[in-house]
């Protein structure tokens, strides 16, 4: 029954998102904390080292810690507003249940009974329609601990096959392709060889609103002589003193990688050794890419031809280059191809697997790395082996004390299970860290989804707006009120410390999840008593695998500032870079330095086709959504810091003044943003930073300010990413504010 | 104890990311939480993304302290110009006006003029200012001359300002680039199109789609 209980404003009135600012002994001069805990930021990938001041069981600000060396003191304005999160009038305290006859939609219930019945519905569900009628959803902000623990909670407990996580909306395509042509998905390389690459290429990245400390590696190597090629539809703050700008046209990466190889084999601009030495299937690849002559690639991508012959001489002539991408060719249902399309230029030049020389993609969420290795994603299995291969299915089902029988298959992808509620072969779902209602394309349908389940329980700090549709929200523990590890986007294991213990009911996601699984009268295998039981249990069942963590402890990690994972014994150093020569892995066994049986790398013929949905007359205007830097993901957490919401306040849609001009719009006016799925009025920002014939929205926001109800779910075939990076709509202004400007604050 | 002779304050805006980490910091500082004595400016929002952050280049003549009619704003021996003495502050606004570079701010509710002072607290006490502590992309930095020439070849400093007749020396230098750069793109469209010198673009991604939709 995941129907919103009462109208959405009853709800907010309770349950926010409010702003909190500073007040109390966060405001108070002279106020000294009782200690300093340090830790780790809970947002981006980048996970900076920071510095938490406790006093009581509050925190009470921040100090830098200078000391970490990824980021030396530096912090983008969430980390620095983070702190905000706790001591929050939104927080939930206790368990709550769906009570459409209370003013706010939930009345609260005792925790223990909320288990119960939690177990009996699971139990319900699972006797009349199978295991896999439930369904459980994760997410990447979870430690690794916690992602290890769903996964196994899933696939023992609940012998489902349906679990996925939101790192499906981020960095799968990458994942994909990085297992298609090195046989590991991890960053090749640590953030310090940017610092000694002469070219530095970013294909759809905005580093410096999204991993803004990156921004100074990136900038340092560009004042060590390094040049910067940016390939974006928009001018964004890396762009805008990039050596050389690529206005790529949304959707066309494929198409611009594929002319660069071309071009760099018609000037051989080719490491022939190394090619000859560590690849295979460069001669087909090459055969694939004769056809995209620069002309050709100019005509598909929107830019201009002396640009791409200058970005193939620069990057095909370079002595030591770095190349990294993100979410903008990732996000495309040809997302898979345009990452195999860069890797295809990074064999090419020889570049990977040395000093100032290195390829990786920019991971978004704090544990966007560790929280896809070790289960929690539909086809994974601990230490990021493959759960339709029959010896990684044995293994694992032996470590677990179960028969491989047993072991469910893989399952499907988080978007996919919603079509499967729809088609009522799921009834019903737990989620964790991980909002829906905002971050999944086509909102509208994500919610008639939910409203057909027959049950669905929320674990969450904060009433998301997908807990808006929970039978039972069960108050889960923020970043601070627990410990254990996340891997950052160069592969660096690191240490979430406690600084807080959980206010009021509220519980460590794992101890709920046990809670659930003891409940259910399964709890053999779920009776950790801390994060660092579960960390030795993960480490035995990661031994051998590619993303092998066996000789990492939290002693360790604290003594190294970090361990690059993979680390086979606890004498190791741990591995920073990946594929130097002589390196060994489990797979190649010696033969090579890549994760294939013959130790080399794969080139990937890469072909082109247009994004799923094209402009047309109807809906003549390309829609690309991205992130602000003072928001993070659904806004769950970032919506309810005041500084964060005054910093970005609304979503406003970029619009260039040629554009404009066609509509008759003007800065400030108020927009209709049309498209096959749905509408979503805005106030334009009229720049001439952004392609005339594309517009950019920021996705953070909820409800009736969400671009996501315009946004498409066509997916990747290979990595099921959906295409949030290009629809097509159109514009029409508006002469009257939309309803909600009066009815809700800005954040809500 | 002084701030260290050695340690200076550098602004360098081709680095700046408008992610106003540096304001949001500020507000942490323990001698006026809450408040940010720094903030962001766009240049023009509507043709770059180009940001700087202001905070206060305590000047050797600070103007501020020259208009003061109740002789309120004090420079420290280390050359640190300071908020407005409560006492003495009669918030007339003079140095609000006067300033060249838009640094101090009246605070009504206070009736104090109140101003950056290089995290007094910190630097004095050997640290870094909050915000070239956390800036994530070297926007404002803290540290030795000697440091940064290294560092930054492409830039230098300049502390020297010329508002009209009146030239100004600061405490606080400002990166200037050492090589003028011919800026390629300011406009997207530009960037698109061959030899296109910015404005007179021919905008043929734009007519294909509006122009079928004539037709139809």
């Amino acid at each position: 029954m995941a129907i919103e209980p009462v109208p959405e404003l009853q709800i907010i009135d309770r349950f926010g998102p409010h702003r909190l600012y500073s007040k109390g002994a966060r405001l108070e001069s002279g106020s000294e904390p009782d200690r300093l805990v340090q830790t780790h930021c809970c947002f981006c990938g980048m996970q900076c080292g920071i510095q938490l001041k406790v006093k009581g069981n509050e925190v009470i600000g921040f100090e830098p810690w200078e000391e970490f060396p990824f980021n030396k003191g530096m912090l983008c304005p969430k980390g620095v507003k983070r702190y905000l999160q706790g001591s929050h009038p939104d927080r939930l305290l206790t368990a709550y249940q769906r009570d459409p006859d209370s003013p706010n939609g939930f009345r609260t219930l005792p925790y223990d009974q909320a288990i119960k019945r939690v177990a009996a519905e699971i139990d319900r569900i699972q006797k009349a329609h199978g295991p896999d009628s439930f369904a459980v959803l994760g997410g990447a902000s979870l430690t690794t601990e916690k992602a290890y623990l769903l996964g196994k909670f899933a696939r023992v407990c609940l012998r489902t096959s349906n679990i996925d996580y939101n790192g499906r909306l981020c960095m799968v395509s990458a994942a994909a392709a990085n297992k298609k042509a090195f046989g590991v998905d991890r960053a090749a390389n640590p953030w310090d060889d940017i610092l000694k690459a002469k070219v530095i290429w970013i294909s759809g990245s905005n580093v410096a609103e999204c991993f803004p400390i990156l921004t100074d590696y990136i900038w340092q190597a560009r004042e060590n002589g390094a040049r910067v090629i940016v390939v974006d539809p928009r001018i964004t703050p890396i762009a805008r003193t990039c050596d050389l700008f690529l206005p790529v046209k949304p959707g066309r990466d494929i198409a611009l990688f594929n002319g660069i190889l071309n071009l760099m084999i018609e000037n051989n601009w080719l490491d022939h050794d190394f090619i000859q030495q560590h690849t295979v299937g460069f001669e087909q690849t090459a055969e694939h890419v004769r056809e995209w002559t620069p002309r050709k690639t100019a005509e598909v991508t929107g830019i201009a031809e002396r640009s791409i012959r200058q970005a193939a001489e620069w990057w095909g002539t370079a002595s030591s280059s770095f190349l990294m991408h993100a979410r903008g060719i990732e996000h495309h249902t040809h997302g898979v191809q345009n990452c195999l399309g860069a890797i295809n230029i990074v064999l090419a030049s020889g570049r990977i697997g040395r000093e100032g020389c290195g390829y990786g993609t920019i991971t978004g969420q704090g544990n966007g790395q560790g929280g896809r290795e070790h289960g929690q994603k539909c086809d994974q299995l601990p230490g990021a082996r493959d759960i339709e291969n029959p010896s990684h299915r044995a293994h694992m089902a032996q470590f677990w004390g179960i028969t491989p029988e047993e072991l469910p298959r893989a399952g499907v992808d988080a978007y996919e299970m919603f079509r499967r509620i729809g088609r009522g072969e799921i009834k019903g779902m737990l989620s964790i860290c991980f909002n829906p209602m905002v971050s999944l394309p086509d909102t509208t349908f994500v919610k008639w989804m939910l409203e057909r389940l027959e049950f669905f329980v929320v674990i969450d700090f904060f009433m998301s707006e997908t807990s808006r549709h929970a039978d039972i929200v069960l108050p889960g523990s923020l970043h601070e009120e627990d410990e254990g590890t996340v891997t950052s986007a160069e592969g660096r294991v690191i240490k979430i410390n406690k600084a807080i213990d959980c206010p009021g009911d509220a519980r460590q996601d794992w101890r709920i999840i046990q809670d659930i699984a003891k409940a259910l009268g399964r709890e053999r295998g779920f009776t950790f008593g801390s994060p660092n039981e579960i960390f030795q249990e993960l480490r035995g069942a990661s031994a051998g695998g590619i993303a092998d963590y066996s000789g990492i402890t939290y002693e360790k990690i604290e003594q190294n500032m970090g361990v690059f994972w993979p680390c086979p014994s606890e004498d190791h150093p741990g591995t920073p870079r990946l594929f130097e020569k002589g390196s060994w892995n489990p797979i190649a066994k010696g033969a090579g330095p890549y994760y294939f049986p013959d130790g080399r790398a794969r080139f990937n013929v890469a072909p082109y086709s247009p994004p799923a949905e094209d402009v047309d007359v109807d809906f003549p205007v390309i829609l690309t959504t991205g992130r602000v830097v003072s928001q993070f993901l659904s806004g769950n957490q970032t919506r309810r810091i005041g500084p964060l919401v005054d910093q970005t306040p609304e979503p406003v849609i970029e619009i260039h003044p040629l554009l404009a001009e066609k509509h008759g719009i003007e800065d400030g006016d108020w927009v209709r943003i049309e498209s096959r799925r749905s509408v979503c009025t805005l106030q334009a920002r009229i720049v001439t930073t952004i392609r005339p014939d594309t517009v950019f929205v920021p996705y953070h926001w909820a409800g009736r300010k969400s671009i996501n109800q315009v946004t498409i779910a066509a997916q990747d075939p290979i990595s099921k990413i959906p295409e949030y990076k290009v629809c097509a709509v159109r514009l029409i202004r508006q002469y009257d504010p939309p309803d909600y400007l009066k009815e809700l604050e800005p954040q809500q | 104890m002084p701030v260290h002779d050695q340690m200076e304050f550098f602004i360098d805006p081709s680095r700046c990311i408008g992610c106003q980490a540096c304001v949001q910091a500020c507000g942490e500082c323990d001698t006026h939480k809450g408040v940010p004595m720094i903030h962001l400016e766009y240049v023009d929002r509507g043709h770059s993304t180009q940001t700087v952050p202001v905070v206060c280049m305590h000047c050797d003549s600070p103007t501020c302290a020259e208009v003061c009619p109740a002789d309120a704003i004090k420079k420290t021996a280390d050359g640190v110009v300071q908020t407005a003495r409560k006492p003495r502050c009669v918030a007339c606004n003079n140095c609000v006006l006067a300033c060249p570079f838009g640094v101090p701010k009246m605070m009504t509710d206070f009736e104090l003029m109140m101003k950056c002072d290089m995290c007094y607290d910190r630097t004095s006490a050997g640290k870094k200012p909050m915000c070239a502590t956390v800036c994530p992309s070297g926007a404002l930095f803290f540290g030795t001359r000697e440091r940064i020439e290294t560092m930054r070849p492409r830039g230098t400093p300049v502390n020297q300002f010329q508002f009209g007749t009146q030239t100004i020396t600061t405490k606080v230098s400002m990166m200037v680039p050492k090589y003028a750069a011919r800026i390629e793109h300011i406009d997207v469209a530009a960037a698109m199109n061959e030899g296109s010198g910015g404005k007179s673009i021919s905008l043929n991604i734009l007519t294909a789609v509006y122009n079928a939709k004539d037709e139809a």
